[in-house]
């Protein structure tokens, strides 16, 4: 015969704190490996384009002559593919999730990144 | 005469997690007939294997249900595996095995939660919903994930756990093996619960296996099927007793269920004791050339992938059928003669996810 | 490794009931019905049996006019798959004992998995 069962429980969840977090006035509960959002470094990219064949859901656009890398974020779907795959690491994973928008579109970043100066070649010594 | 009259059910309802229309057919309070009627949530998953990649079509089986979805990438990858004979090496077996029993407890804690609020108990919802909220800690912290994972891979996966972080997980577990005893007590013991449950939504063993129910709703029947002994992944390796009950009731699939949480806490344990250290990943070249079903247990009971590949990095064909798609039909014979309160209790016991019925 | 048997065996439509009531009575029961659209005009249906762990498919192979007999009168619940095949890829199928008639899955476009592109194509 139960008829009181939860009491116990119940009366600990009374005198304890709350388990719920008041986000987004308390921040949320990261750890190192949460996966927020795809950041960028236009210094260290070299335009290889592996990370617009690798995504699944077709979120980033590079443009090569204009110089232009750009990834919409509400198609990204944060796998971490690109980060992954990445030659030069100039992508990493960002604890912080997306900041909500009031539009769809692409975000837009310009690549500086400068091929370094091939060292002089010695001469040859057959034609 | 009686009147008959048609009351809708859904899809929009308190109790259901997700979108699923039934006809009630009434004759004063008790259930005649009932019509489903699916199709809110049809995304259209198997024609998008036509423009993704085998390789990043992945990330899109994982996104078939949110409740489960580690074993809907896990099957696909040994799928695939299958087919292209590649030997996963034994480290990445028991982490995917790890995964997916965690996998099998936040989906019962969650249905626990969901079946303590269609009779209305709400203290004990949020009390098993607290509970799960340690299981998504545990995802966050060891695949950056709460609810879609992305760490199954085709040849392996992508993330390894460091052994410190395994024996602290195998450590937490004790705790969260006190609180689930005190909980699932509760739903076991209490008379509330109990008068709500018993003889409501009576399937019998032989309309079980024959309707094709699967999973907890055919466990608790008493058709003693677990894919999870033709030895998948790591399971071979590992010892645990498959549970049913004879009654068939909604209380025995709650009782399958609640047992259910404490075998799968102790194959945890078991694989964390039993894990070699090793490589996680074998490289995978060349494309799948060939059909293979697929099986595995979800913790709402048997999934199908059924894949087929010509060749080219684009598959030909890749069919889901999800355990809910199955149980159906036992819905539907469950809810003949019943009364129009009990309806809830029934469509939720047989723990319905219609996202993955209808990928 | 897995020890997942199964077996692929082709049979004529018209062998279909009889292959089917076979399984039936040894015990076998329905795993599911699935489709795959192989060339222009024509679609292979696999039924799948379990008994025990060893999974049995029976093969048919059909052209979009042509009607096959439903397994429903032997299976109560093969009328989920049956429905499901018709209104995805337009299969005729007689004498399901529970008939949506195209209402079971609501699509915008009718028969929607008929169509195949089977080269990869980028949107």
């Amino acid at each position: 015969m139960g008829f009181f069962e939860m009491t116990k429980t119940a009366l600990k969840t009374v005198l304890s704190r709350p388990a719920t977090i008041l986000y987004p006035y308390q921040p949320a509960k990261k750890t190192g490996l949460t996966r927020g959002h795809v950041a960028y470094d236009g210094s260290k990219c070299i335009s290889c384009s592996i990370c617009v064949k690798k995504c699944p859901s077709q979120a980033i656009l590079l443009n090569k002559e204009a110089k232009t890398w750009q990834i919409d974020r509400f198609r990204c779907v944060v796998c971490s593919s690109c980060v992954d795959t990445c030659p030069t690491k100039c992508l990493s994973m960002d604890t912080q999730y997306t900041a909500p928008a009031a539009a769809k579109g692409g975000e837009v970043f310009t690549i500086t990144y400068v091929k370094p100066a091939k060292p002089e070649k010695k001469d040859e010594p057959n034609q | 005469m009686t009147k008959q009259i048609i009351v809708p059910f859904g899809p929009q309802h308190p109790v259901l997690p997700e979108p699923i229309h039934l006809d009630l057919v009434l004759e004063d309070e008790r259930v005649v007939d009932v019509i489903p009627s699916i199709g809110y949530i049809h995304r259209g998953f198997e024609k998008l294997v036509e423009k993704r990649e085998f390789t990043e079509y992945v990330y899109v089986a994982e996104r078939t249900c949110g409740i489960c979805s580690f074993i809907h990438g896990m099957t696909y990858c040994v799928g695939v595996e299958q087919i292209m004979n590649i030997e996963v090496p034994e480290r990445a077996d028991y982490l995917r095995t790890i995964w997916s029993e965690y996998s099998r407890l936040h989906s019962h804690l969650l249905w626990l939660g969901l079946f303590a609020d269609s009779f209305g108990f709400e203290n004990l919802f949020m009390n098993a919903w607290r509970i799960r909220e340690r299981i998504l800690d545990v995802f966050e912290q060891t695949t950056g994930g709460r609810v879609i994972q992305g760490t199954c891979k085709i040849g392996g996966v992508r993330r390894d756990i460091a052994n410190e972080k395994l024996a602290e997980m195998s450590s937490n577990l004790d705790s969260i093996r006190k609180e689930i005893e005190d909980l699932t007590n509760v739903f076991l013991h209490d008379d509330t619960v109990r008068h709500r449950t018993r003889n409501v939504g009576v399937l019998s063993r032989e309309d079980a296996y024959h309707l094709g129910a699967v999973g907890p709703t055919g466990r608790g029947s008493g058709v003693a099927i677990d894919l999870r002994k033709t030895g998948y992944a790591a399971y071979g390796k590992l010892n645990f007793s498959m549970v049913t009950d004879s009654c068939g009731d909604a209380y025995s699939r709650c009782l399958v269920r609640c047992k259910e949480l404490f075998s799968s806490i102790d194959l945890i344990q078991q694989a964390i004791r039993k894990i070699p250290d090793g490589p996680i990943e074998v490289k995978v070249t060349g494309a799948p050339n060939g059909e293979f079903f697929c099986r595995a247990e979800q913790p709402r009971g048997e999934l199908v992938h059924y894949i087929k590949g010509n060749g080219t990095k684009f598959l030909v064909r890749s069919r889901i059928r999800t355990p809910t798609l199955s149980n159906i039909p036992s819905l539907i014979k469950m809810l003949q003669g019943c009364e129009l309160a009990d309806v809830p209790v029934i469509v939720l016991s047989i723990d319905p996810c219609i996202s993955c019925t209808e990928r | 490794m897995i020890t997942q048997e199964q077996s692929i065996i082709p049979i004529d439509v018209g062998k279909l009931i009889g292959s089917v009531e076979q399984c039936r009575n040894e015990g076998y029961r329905l795993v599911q019905i699935g489709c795959t659209k192989v060339g222009d005009n024509a679609f292979e249906i696999n039924y799948s049996f379990d008994k025990d762990y060893v999974l049995k498919n029976l093969r048919i192979t059909v052209t979009a006019e042509m009607e096959i007999p439903s397994i429903t009168g032997m299976y109560w619940g093969a009328f989920v798959y049956e429905n499901e095949m018709h209104d995805l890829f337009g299969i005729q199928v007689k004498g399901i004992n529970i008939d949506f008639k195209g209402t079971f899955i609501r699509t915008s476009v009718k028969y929607p998995f008929g169509v195949t592109i089977v080269k990869g194509e980028k949107p």
